[in-house]
């Protein structure tokens, strides 16, 4: 059993976009991840937290390239494993089993011409061979059970179910083989409010239940400063800040990050109220 | 007397899928007004209708049922009279990097409302005046940008050009389809502000569509929600969001994340300092 | 203040968001400049200088001589026909002609697909659903015997025969790629705020539609040129051709009449086959690269290039 209680040490990573042009993406970014822990990945678009999140699973392509930093998993059955020296079968291995990722617009990601039962045994089929039918349809039918997903839901096709249910189907699937950690891109952005409400709840709750790490990442600061226990803010590759959801909402150093929470008007408080700083909405413009 | 008025709007849609026929419902009997120097929001979640009775009244699309009064007259669909009811309303989209031509130049996109509607004539007058309307959105130097091509330009610049061409005709009513929804979250309000400051200038009456209360509280002075093509419920933008009637506005108000109401963080307020004076210095 | 570079918008990863249609101006020009685009390019300039600068300076291809099939020489470079022809002189002015069919069939096909497919689909309602109907009809009548049916009827068979032939059986598929392309644009936001703004209607299809239809017309109109020397080549060698004109196809075809196989006669019939491999490989070419401006995602990265490059760098 790992003693210890951090799950995943990214240092120093780097991530160049090569071209005529070379676009530095990711700056020399560490974070330390606890067991069990939601850290919220907060930044624009173009700050780099997609690509870094693909990085540290090994999903990028060229001319993407990591050129720098080190991302190690310390697994909870005692070894650290150097994510990025992972190849191949070892590679497969640690994919899905240890991390898993859902990506932005993941929604969409459904094969439309298979059943989600069906796409959710492959899994089981690819990753635990010595399950059989029966067994993998048992499994998959729990997991969707575990999503708040009807059992009968397994033979329908994704254009049957709507974005939210979709949504947690894909959840599912990044639960099936009891992942440590989950990577969510911007995993409620098409949906809506209501929805995204529910989904965010149920996240927390499977969380509980199974502690599993989140590294939960999005431009919506108000979401992450509900669910997440960490916050990181990234811009421009680099995190300019970083700290309890508590400290990041009171407490905010960086002009930057009082920027981002400039920009989400209070729904309750004063009319002109930003979420945190009381200051008025005033007349600067674009 | 408003400035728009819509009545009883209706909208449906046909929808067939084999041999089957259905009716989809977008908008059921919506009516409200609009009224110069006033912001009215239109507040739904998708397929909601809110985008529907938008494209509506910029005539789009035709409405099943209703119609619409400018001025306290009935609209024309066709014609002269839809030119004259072009130089009025005028509409601002949602994606910014839709809503341009990749082929054109900003000045082409300026240009051709500016000559369509009257407001300038020769090659010089034109370019006076497109230079005029992009230093109005804070684009400036004008010289830079008016050659440029869309792509050429970030999302905030060219929702800025999307909103100097609604203006180009000088109309009374300006439609925002979600004009923020798509940009830079950073920039949104300040974007919003730019409207607001638009607004007051040529005392539009502005209908603003959007899924987020709160900016629709803190930039309309009334609120409308719809869900499922009607409307649910109505009144001043504060009387929507602190005392909503209706269920759904409950429930949307329950969903939206608001940390200041949250237990975690209102039971350790008292721990950090209240807020500096520096932080209110920070409204960039 | 300088906008930063945006990674992320740009389509690098696998999962991207939409391609977008060529962006229109100076920028596209200078993405089209690859070394696949000019061979390409290259290779149809020579064809067609050759095609148009050197007829004048060569014999009279048809002055028929008694010499009979000779092999190349210092006074017949690529040797002569059966009935003595320079097959040289022949080449050179059976590339003016193919070529001319060529364009002339790309040119005409181009205005009906833009006719039937653009405005059909601009227009929308009964007018589209009668184009379409009328386009998919044209695409699912055989070609071939159509050609071989038109042209037995009439007793003169010139090269506008078959120009006219070859364009009125070719102009389907392109009208279905436009009609498409066109409906797509149609709902664009740009033609909307453009109704919106009070455009009239065909100002709108002109100006705010045609231009972004630009990169898939010309590619279509390449596979066209492409589509038409071929087929003409191949209607020649069955004799149904313009038989009284010099083309590739008709060089062809008579070099299988005259048994120039049989005889060994390679300079007779290799320099149009040749010449026909060339031009379509050339015109590819150029079409790939067009496609490739058109849909970023085609573009190839030489990835071993770049990783050198960052290592020195």
């Amino acid at each position: 059993m790992n003693a210890t209680s951090s799950l995943l040490t990214v240092s120093n990573m780097t991530v160049d976009y090569l071209g005529e042009r070379t676009v530095h993406a990711v700056k020399d970014v560490s974070i330390e991840l606890g067991r069990g822990e939601i850290l919220g990945l907060a930044g624009e678009s173009g700050c780099g937290k997609s690509t870094f999140a693909y990085a540290i699973n090994q999903l990028l392509r060229p001319p993407a390239m990591i050129t720098g930093g080190t991302v190690v998993f310390h697994d909870q059955g005692g070894e650290d494993i150097d994510v990025l020296a992972l190849e191949n079968k070892a590679l497969r291995r640690y994919r899905w089993d240890k991390v898993s990722m859902v990506f932005q617009g993941a929604m969409n990601s459904l094969n439309p011409v298979m059943s989600v039962g069906a796409q959710m045994s492959d899994v089981f089929r690819t990753h635990r061979p010595e399950m059989n039918r029966s067994q993998r349809r048992d499994r998959s039918v729990e997991l969707l059970e575990l999503v708040s997903v009807d059992a009968n839901r397994f033979g329908s096709y994704a254009h049957e179910l709507s974005g939210g249910m979709r949504q947690r189907v894909m959840i599912a699937m990044a639960l099936a083989l009891g992942p440590q950690l989950m990577i969510m891109d911007e995993p409620t952005t098409a949906l809506d409010v209501v929805v995204q409400r529910g989904i965010l709840q149920e996240i927390m709750r499977l969380r509980t239940e199974l502690n599993f790490a989140v590294i939960f990442i999005t431009h919506d600061l108000p979401m992450l400063l509900e669910i997440s226990d960490r916050i990181a803010i990234m811009r421009a590759g680099e995190i300019v800040e970083s700290g309890t959801a508590e400290d990041i909402f009171f407490a905010a150093q960086h002009p930057y990050t009082r920027t981002l929470l400039n920009s989400f008007p209070s729904l309750t408080g004063e009319r002109g109220d930003f979420i945190r700083s009381g200051a008025s909405l005033g007349s600067v413009e674009v | 007397m408003a400035t728009l008025d819509v009545k009883d709007l209706s909208k449906d849609y046909r929808l067939h899928s084999g041999l089957h026929g259905s009716t989809l419902c977008a908008v059921k009997h919506v009516s409200f007004s609009l009224e110069a120097g006033r912001t009215v929001a239109l507040v739904g979640q998708s397929g909601s209708g809110k985008s529907t009775v938008a494209k509506i009244i910029a005539q789009l699309e035709t409405p099943t049922a209703g119609h619409i009064l400018l001025d306290g007259k009935s609209v024309a669909r066709k014609g002269r009279g839809l030119t004259a009811y072009r130089d009025q309303v005028q509409m601002v989209f949602q994606d910014p990097f839709a809503s341009l031509n990749p082929f054109h130049t900003i000045e082409h996109h300026l240009a051709r409302p500016l000559q369509l509607h009257g407001k300038a004539r020769s090659k010089r007058e034109v370019r006076a005046k497109v230079i005029e309307l992009l230093e109005r959105v804070n684009l400036s130097p004008a010289s830079d940008f008016i050659d440029r091509r869309p792509h050429e330009l970030s999302g905030g610049q060219r929702q800025r050009v999307a909103i100097a061409r609604a203006l180009a005709p000088s109309p009374k009513v300006l439609i925002a389809d979600e004009p923020v929804s798509m940009l830079d979250v950073s920039i949104r309000v300040g974007m919003l502000n730019l409207l607001a400051r638009l607004q007051r200038e040529e005392n539009l009456a502005v209908l603003y569509i959007t899924h987020d209360l709160a900016t629709a509280r803190h930039f309309s002075d009334e609120i409308l929600v719809m869900y499922q093509g009607e409307v649910i419920e109505r009144g001043p933008s504060d009387d929507v969001i602190l005392h909503p009637q209706a269920d759904f506005t409950k429930k949307l108000l329950a969903a939206a994340p608001e940390p200041s109401r949250n237990a975690r963080f209102t039971s350790v307020a008292a721990n950090y300092p209240t807020p500096s004076t520096t932080s209110q210095g920070e409204n960039r | 203040m300088p906008e930063p570079i945006n990674p992320e918008s740009v389509d690098l990863l696998a999962a991207g968001p939409d391609a977008r249609v060529a962006k229109g101006g100076g920028d596209s020009l200078r993405r089209l400049l690859t070394p696949k685009f000019v061979v390409g390019a290259v290779i149809v300039v020579a064809i067609v200088l050759f095609g148009i600068i050197v007829p004048f300076f060569t014999q009279n291809p048809r002055a028929i001589d008694n010499v009979g099939l000779t092999p190349p020489s210092a006074e017949h470079l690529l040797g002569t026909t059966q009935v003595g022809q320079d097959v040289f002189a022949q080449l050179a002015h059976a590339t003016r002609g193919s070529l001319i069919i060529g364009v002339l069939v790309g040119a005409l096909t181009l205005m009906l697909s833009a006719l039937f497919g653009t405005l059909g689909a601009y227009i929308g309602g009964v007018t589209d659903e009668a184009f379409s109907l009328f386009t998919n009809v044209m695409l699912v009548i055989p070609g071939l015997p159509l050609i071989i049916v038109i042209q037995s009827y009439v007793p003169k068979k010139s090269i506008f025969l078959v120009i006219l032939v070859l364009a009125l059986t070719g102009w389907a598929g392109g009208a279905r790629v436009l009609r498409a392309q066109t409906l797509s644009l149609r709902g664009r936001d740009y033609v909307l705020a453009a109704r919106v703004a009070g455009e009239k209607r065909w100002r709108i299809i002109f100006v705010e539609i045609l231009p972004n239809l630009l990169p898939v017309m010309s590619s279509g109109f390449v596979f066209s040129i492409i589509f038409a020397i071929l087929a003409e080549a191949g209607l020649s060698f069955i004799g149904i051709g313009a038989t009284g004109a010099l083309t590739w196809g008709t060089m062809l075809a008579n070099a299988q009449n005259g048994q120039a196989l049989l005889f060994g006669g390679w300079w007779w019939f290799v320099p149009p086959g040749l010449m026909i491999a060339l031009l379509g490989a050339g015109l590819s070419m150029i079409n790939f690269s067009i496609d490739e401006v058109i849909n970023p995602k085609l573009r190839t990265v030489n990835v071993a290039k770049l990783v050198k490059e960052a290592a020195t760098a």
